[in-house]
């Protein structure tokens, strides 16, 4: 049985990652009807890493994300309004429509617009660190990459770097087994990522990245090291994305037996049942916080299609730093 | 006044602004190891003396690293001073310097700065073509970087400081064969010119080019060390009776046209001379830009003089062909002359 506390905690948990699976599936369906313009690039089945490794991050607390970002920035506190407005392209989206899905992000909350090449958030989350640390807070950064980041070079360079100098850096690998349309068995000699990071002297877990609970409980570990000036941390959250790569990607790359043995571990089911088994909450608890998310992604989407649109000069602005917003 | 090389003057905007403000430091490879170099060129000997090794921040020979460290301090309230022991290491570290620092504040619409520094040594100093090109024209082609090239000491001071102080990311292309470095890190054939550096704090705006020489046949546009073959070429010009203006434009983004229109609306004729390779550079764009705002002044075509579109050969004798000379801009100017 949970005390008060433990139970206000997983219902906000599951408020988070339903929030998310319902965000990407509105976005999804937006998409489809075609009045959203770009690419997609969905996080559904991967809530779990996002809001287990964010959820209790302080608002001075730093993220940075990848090219399948909108999980990571929900669950950092982007507001869904911004987000759904950069979606369809709106002045008032959270980048005023220069980002797009692959730029999402907003720093007054501590999630850095989303770094879409593979790999390139990496040293930036290095600098980040730094800075965390040079100013003399106890502030940390939540690293994302996925399982393809950790072939590229950017990955030697600063985890070598965050190692070395100590840095209050969480690398969370979410390794979702699919760079694109390739397995990482096709690329990778090495079963579980997280190992690499022992050639780096850094400490390492391997998690369960569709159990919310246990990715929050390594994510509070890692974070207490970081905070408390005693250095990095690597996860590798071994989950699998629901969705595709990007847009009109029917997975045809993936076995059956696979995708069903995962969606089978679906996380926000998993989540479920621990609040129903640990009587956290009712099935009327879940069913109004269920509404009330709801209700938020359609008033989002009300809220985005009314936004004005930019007007297309606007492109030639903020090109250099014009003091802010 | 004193009497300093560019490499003491870059290392006093460097002292003066880590005194000034507490945010700014220092990150790269062999800055200031103890018993080391200071630096490829010794521009930060002896700065973690008074600042310490946190704020000259030694770092393994991780170029991606460095770039990428400088873009996420920098937008998380610190302002680093990286940089690169040779330009050509750049190239490394292109995916950071192109794609965040150069996109962020714009991605962000506008909420984000990023304010760092990137230094790196150019020019050809036989070293062979890895150690060797000048990349001015790779980085003015970047929207969201500011591009600089002190080619004096006086210079070196106030536009490093103005890089500091400024919101972007600024690159800052500084020559070989014109830092004075000093002891067992001296260059051969180096030109070192030592320049008065006032007492008292200065800054130089970007886009505010320089007259190195006014004269009223020939207006040169050059950086770096170009501007000093120019000059040597212009004195035995001057002999000819053929009278030449010297421009520097000091900083290549942003671009000060005014002073380049009004030099040619007197002279008729113009000429750049750049240590970049002349296929697609900085020269091609500001000899399309004036054909655009001021073809009219002039009564020639405009003249490029560039290194010749190879990689840098090692051998001397190759060397002094690829990179303009002096003979060869003298050249160039008089047949210019006869157009």
């Amino acid at each position: 049985m949970l005390d008060k506390t433990e139970s206000k905690k997983i219902l906000g948990l599951y408020e988070k990652m339903f929030l998310i699976r319902k965000y990407e599936e509105k976005i999804y369906f937006l998409f489809l009807e075609g009045i959203m313009p770009g690419t997609i690039h969905q996080a559904q089945g991967q809530e779990a890493t996002a809001v287990g490794m964010l959820f209790d991050l302080r608002k001075e607390d730093y993220m940075t994300s990848t090219h399948r970002p909108a999980g990571h920035c929900l669950a950092k506190g982007v507001s869904v309004n911004s987000m759904m407005a950069e979606m369809f392209a709106k002045r008032d989206g959270c980048c005023r429509g220069k980002g797009g899905a692959m730029h999402t992000g907003d720093i007054s909350v501590g999630a850095i617009p989303a770094i879409a090449i593979v790999g390139g958030g990496m040293p930036v989350a290095v600098g980040i660190g730094l800075s965390c640390k040079m100013r003399k807070t106890d502030n940390v950064v939540v690293c994302f990459l996925g399982d393809g980041a950790t072939n590229e070079g950017a990955f030697h360079e600063s985890m070598n770097a965050a190692a070395i100098w100590n840095l209050p850096v969480i690398f969370a690998c979410e390794n979702n087994l699919y760079g694109a349309s390739t397995h990482i068995s096709k690329v990778t000699k090495i079963k579980d990522l997280a190992v690499r990071a022992d050639a780096y002297g850094m400490p390492w877990e391997i998690v369960d990245g569709n159990d919310v609970i246990k990715v929050n409980e390594a994510a509070s570990r890692a974070v207490g090291r970081a905070r408390t000036g005693a250095g990095p941390t690597f996860l590798e959250l071994k989950t699998y994305r629901r969705s595709g790569h990007s847009r009109n990607d029917a997975c045809g790359y993936r076995d059956k037996q696979e995708e069903k043995e995962w969606f089978e571990k679906d996380p926000l089911t998993i989540c479920r049942k621990y609040i129903l088994d640990l009587e956290a909450g009712s099935i009327e608890d879940l069913e109004l916080i269920e509404k009330k998310v709801l209700e938020q992604i359609e008033n989002a989407v009300e809220f985005a299609k009314s936004s004005p649109s930019p007007q297309p000069a606007d492109a030639l602005t903020n090109v250099y730093f014009e003091g802010g917003i | 006044m004193a009497i300093m090389s560019i490499a003491e003057a870059l290392r006093e905007a460097i002292r003066e602004e880590m005194r000034r403000d507490e945010r700014v430091f220092c990150i790269g490879e062999d800055i200031d190891i103890e018993g080391g170099f200071g630096g490829a060129f010794t521009v930060t000997l002896g700065l973690s003396k008074e600042f310490g090794h946190e704020r000259i921040l030694d770092t393994p020979i991780s170029e991606i690293m460095i770039a990428g460290a400088a873009v996420g301090a920098a937008m998380t309230g610190m302002i680093p001073i990286a940089d690169v022991q040779y330009g050509d290491f750049l190239f490394c570290m292109m995916d950071q310097m192109a794609n965040n620092a150069a996109k962020m504040t714009y991605m962000s619409g506008g909420s984000i700065k990023v304010p760092m520094v990137m230094r790196a040594p150019v020019g050809a100093t036989t070293r062979g073509a890895q150690h060797a090109q000048s990349l001015e024209g790779f980085f003015t082609h970047i929207p969201g970087l500011k591009v600089i090239c002190p080619s004096t000491a006086y210079d070196a001071k106030g536009l490093l400081k103005t890089a500091i102080r400024d919101e972007n990311p600024v690159v800052v292309f500084e020559h070989k064969l014109l830092y004075g470095s000093k002891g067992n890190r001296a260059e051969k054939s180096a030109l070192s010119p030592v320049g008065e550096v006032p007492e008292e704090e200065y800054l130089i705006p970007f886009g505010v080019a320089a007259v190195r020489r006014e004269g009223t046949d020939i207006t040169i546009v050059a950086t770096l060390l170009m501007i000093y073959r120019a000059m040597e070429a212009a004195a035995i010009l001057a002999k000819e009776g053929i009278s030449v203006e010297i421009i520097d434009p000091r900083t290549l983004v942003p671009f000060d046209y005014e002073t380049v229109i009004n030099s040619i609306k007197k002279t008729s004729r113009l000429m750049i001379v750049e240590e970049d390779t002349r296929r697609n550079g900085w020269g091609a764009e500001v000899a399309a830009q004036i054909a655009e705002d001021a073809i009219y002044f002039l009564d020639a075509p405009v003249k490029r003089v560039a290194s010749y579109d190879v990689p840098v050969p090692f051998a001397p004798v190759m060397e002094n062909f690829v990179v303009p000379s002096s003979g060869r801009i003298v050249e160039e100017a008089r047949k210019l002359m006869k157009l």
